[in-house]
């Protein structure tokens, strides 16, 4: 393949790309070098940038996040401060209300802390670790401004079907978790801490050494989760590639990746380019399991009889 | 809100022989759900059918004592109608409160039976006064059933700040994740408890003997192995043993219940309303045993006696109990 | 309640005594039991769902043989049977005699006899909690239904019943009986 600018990338695609926010702790200048290629070069329409795990980890990358933004505003990109996961503390309830009292940047919540400070006239977000299971729920939120909603990745492909025709009725575009380890559960204990023999307060950030987060196996040896802080994932990695014409057919508006270490841009230009129907399903497949030999594919939630059920061969 | 009043002590009823049994032993309210999605127990056997609801209601109220019916699924997106029904249903039989967690689902139950009381579910894992704002000031919602995230002194400090009691266990089983923000028993098996009313469903559980240890598996997926003699945990992936890098153990949480009686002045002075014992899934004998033992401190604790705790150890899981979030170690 | 840590066994003397007896007899018994059971409880079938068609074998470890229960609606069975051939099941509920007798009374709860390992339970899971919470919701008094079987006669009988009950309780230890239930003061 010859490269190509990205802009040319989207113009003709049937979905559009978000780039969901990070959700382990990288190094501040790790992250301030993925947003560099990112801003420069992959194809996604809406970053999504903010701490969404950890409010901890929050003080080591905030000071570069300005930078980081403008960056990827000159790249193209609509820049959404995303909000954490879990709001416990004050200085976490701060925080959310922070996010709406600026106007500039459109605000995804990730926990309905966010829904007290949303403003009649102040469109938002709505990212998927909140719960939108049926209609009425896009409805109620749609009518208090959220333009577009990130479905809960649990939900089935019949589900997906009604909510994204519900979706075009309100005029909220819908999103599906297309591509990354999927968030399954959050806590207010950090399991970091506790399998290092550590406490949540005095963690020593070891969730650090795991960069797409630390593998879990059963007793029967099967690698089955991966835990990242207070959060837990899949091990597996979604991987929607091959089923982006039934999702189009569902009426999903946005895929979303979620970032990982390897070569990140060049997941999102594979998304892209098959997106475009530059490049077979097939071939897209073969070029992701390329980019990352290691990991474990799945549609199981969407698709299978659950989420870990492995991708079905195409 | 409100420190010096007498706690209410809400306690679980899976069938109407446990719902009469926790009235008959000292129950003040009594919480259950309808044999069907609509609720986060909805399992084999389990729960009311309409006309046991309607009888279960009457017979409590003969009693002096409340029932608050648990509408707290997510409802599945093409079949809204089904527990927007259920909220009516509950109204028609004169249930004092449902306890929803949907959105949609509280619009629709404020908007159409502005008279019926609403109970925020713990399965909204509303776990800040931010968030309880938005519930109250939105949807009119009377009480929340907090999170088991909190410590004393975080319930404390919202308690201070909203304008809507507040309900916490205080005995029982114990999630660690918050509560309906967690996809791990559909990662297994395709049903959850906030799709499906079902963690780690009976269906897709399988104990086997293998040399002499009992191995429990959830979908097939091995959640911990017992040696003989061992207590047994429920199959729930929060309780199971992993390998996770160097460590092999419980990564989520050891097999322990809930049992904060000691607390119970502690929580008093917070500005808790109610108190809440886990355990729709229980048997009538549980039932019994745990709310006489709780009303009995209930007593103890109005009347300035000490409390008696731990008494319950040998009906819980894993035989051990915790204080659990209560206290700030826990995290 | 009874604590689930001292749940009595059933006398080994009488247990070798029943190794030797003919299960004809108790199966005959049985039979009859589960028939009238069906009768008195129709709502038990209504609880167990699509699980009246699953085959559960009742097994007290202390006693030389076991229990097949078929809870069918239209004809429900109860057949004593040794454990060498028992045939095939869904589920197998195992445990001392007490500690199934006082599952079906109420006396003991099912998960706290689980958790302390008193309980063992294989195959089908989901029929086995169908059927624990089925019993639990109907609150059966074995001496009772035992009283039943004399049809007109019952309440002649329930006297006799439960003080046979009473008797067999001293001896074993067992729950033969539903433990009364005290309202709150």
């Amino acid at each position: 393949m010859t490269p190509r600018r990205w802009e040319d990338m989207v113009a003709d695609r049937i979905f559009n790309l978000t780039l969901g926010p990070l959700q382990f702790n990288w190094s501040a200048q790790k992250f301030v070098d993925f947003y560099a290629a990112i801003a420069d070069e992959a194809p996604v329409d809406r970053v999504v940038i903010g701490e969404l795990v950890c409010s901890k980890r929050a003080p080591f990358y905030a000071d570069r996040i300005p930078a980081v933004i403008e960056r990827l505003e000159r790249g193209g990109k609509q820049v959404i401060l995303g909000s954490l996961a879990l709001v416990t503390l004050e200085r976490e309830r701060r925080a959310a209300r922070e996010l709406f009292e600026q106007t500039e940047h459109e605000v995804e919540i990730n926990d309905l802390t966010l829904m007290n400070w949303v403003r009649d006239e102040t469109p938002f977000s709505v990212g998927p670790l909140v719960n939108v299971y049926n209609e009425a729920t896009l409805a109620f939120l749609a009518e208090k401004g959220a333009r577009l909603v990130c479905l809960p990745p649990e939900l089935p492909i019949a589900s997906v079907d009604a909510l994204a025709k519900a979706g075009k009725g309100c005029r909220v575009g819908v999103e599906v978790w297309a591509y990354g380890r999927i968030p399954l559960a959050v806590s207010g204990r950090c399991y970091h801490a506790r399998a290092h023999g550590l406490s949540k307060d005095s963690c020593h950030f070891v969730c650090e050494n795991d960069p797409d987060g630390l593998a879990t196996k059963t007793l029967d040896g099967v690698d089955f989760l991966a835990i990242n802080g207070i959060q837990t994932l899949s091990y597996q990695f979604a991987n929607l590639i091959g089923r982006m014409d039934r999702l189009a057919e569902a009426g999903v508006t946005h895929l979303r990746l979620s970032p990982h270490t390897g070569d990140f841009v060049a997941v999102t230009k594979v998304f892209a380019d098959v997106a475009a129907s530059r490049i077979s399903a097939r071939e897209g497949f073969a070029l992701l399991s390329g980019a990352n030999p290691e990991a474990a594919f799945t549609d199981g939630f969407l698709f299978g009889n659950c989420g870990a059920a492995a991708l079905a061969p195409f | 809100m409100t420190v010096g009043q007498a706690l209410e002590l809400v306690c679980p009823a899976g069938t109407p022989a446990a719902l009469r049994a926790a009235v008959e032993a000292g129950a003040h309210a009594v919480y259950c759900g309808f044999n069907d999605e609509t609720n986060a127990r909805n399992f084999p056997g389990l729960n009311f059918s309409r006309e046991e609801m309607a009888e279960a209601i009457a017979f409590a109220h003969r009693h002096g004592a409340k029932v608050l019916v648990a509408l707290n699924t997510f409802p599945r997106a093409g079949a809204f109608s089904q527990w927007s029904a259920a909220v009516d249903d509950c109204a028609r039989f004169g249930a004092d409160a449902v306890i929803l967690a949907d959105l949609g689902l509280l619009e629709d139950a404020s908007r159409r039976h502005p008279g019926l009381r609403l109970h925020l579910s713990v399965q909204a894992a509303a776990a800040n006064a931010d968030a309880i704002n938005f519930y109250v000031r939105t949807f009119g919602v009377k009480r929340i059933v907090l999170p088991r995230v909190l410590t004393v002194q975080e319930i404390a400090a919202i308690n201070r700040e909203i304008e809507a009691e507040t309900e916490v266990f205080i005995f029982g089983g114990l999630c660690v994740m918050a509560e309906g923000r967690c996809s791990l028993s559909s990662y297994a098996t395709g049903k959850s408890p906030n799709m499906n009313g079902a963690c780690s469903p009976a269906s897709h559980v399988e104990y086997r003997e293998e040399g002499g240890a009992l191995v429990s598996r959830l979908g097939g997926f091995a959640i911990h192995r017992v040696a003989a003699g061992q207590p047994a945990p429920y199959p729930t992936l929060c309780k199971g043993v992993f390998e996770a890098g160097d460590y092999k153990g419980h990564v989520f949480e050891d097999p322990v219940s809930l049992d904060a009686a000691a607390l119970i002045p502690q929580l008093a002075e917070a500005g808790v309303t109610a108190l809440k014992i886990e355990g729709r899934q229980r048997s009538r004998a549980y039932t019994e045993a745990v709310v006489r033992s709780f009303r009995r401190a209930l007593n103890d604790h109005a009347a300035g006696r000490p409390i008696a705790a731990g008494e319950l150890r040998a009906l819980t899981e894993g035989q051990q109990t915790t204080a659990g979030a209560y206290r700030k170690t826990w995290r | 309640m009874p604590s689930a840590n001292a749940i009595p066994f059933f006398p080994t003397a009488g247990a070798l005594a029943l190794r030797l007896a003919p299960l004809a007899p108790l199966s005959f018994a049985a039979a009859r039991l589960a028939r009238s059971l069906g009768r008195r409880h129709p709502a038990l079938f209504k609880r167990l769902g699509d699980q009246t068609g699953k085959t559960f074998l009742l097994d007290p470890t202390d006693l030389p043989f076991a229990f097949l229960l078929s809870p069918r609606p239209e004809a429900p069975g109860l057949k004593a049977v040794r454990r060498s051939s028992a045939g095939s099941w869904d589920a197998r509920i195992a445990g001392s005699l007490a500690a199934l007798i006082g599952l079906v009374h109420g006396a003991y709860d099912g998960d706290a006899l689980f958790f302390s390992r008193d309980l063992v339970i294989e195959g089908d899971t989901e029929a086995v909690l169908a059927l624990r919470n089925a019993i639990d919701n109907e609150e059966i008094d074995l001496a009772r239904e035992t009283a039943a079987l004399f049809g007109p006669f019952e309440s002649v009988a329930l006297r006799p019943a439960h003080g046979l009950a009473a008797l067999a309780a001293r001896w074993t230890g067992v729950a033969f009986k539903r433990p009364e239930r005290g309202t709150w003061e």
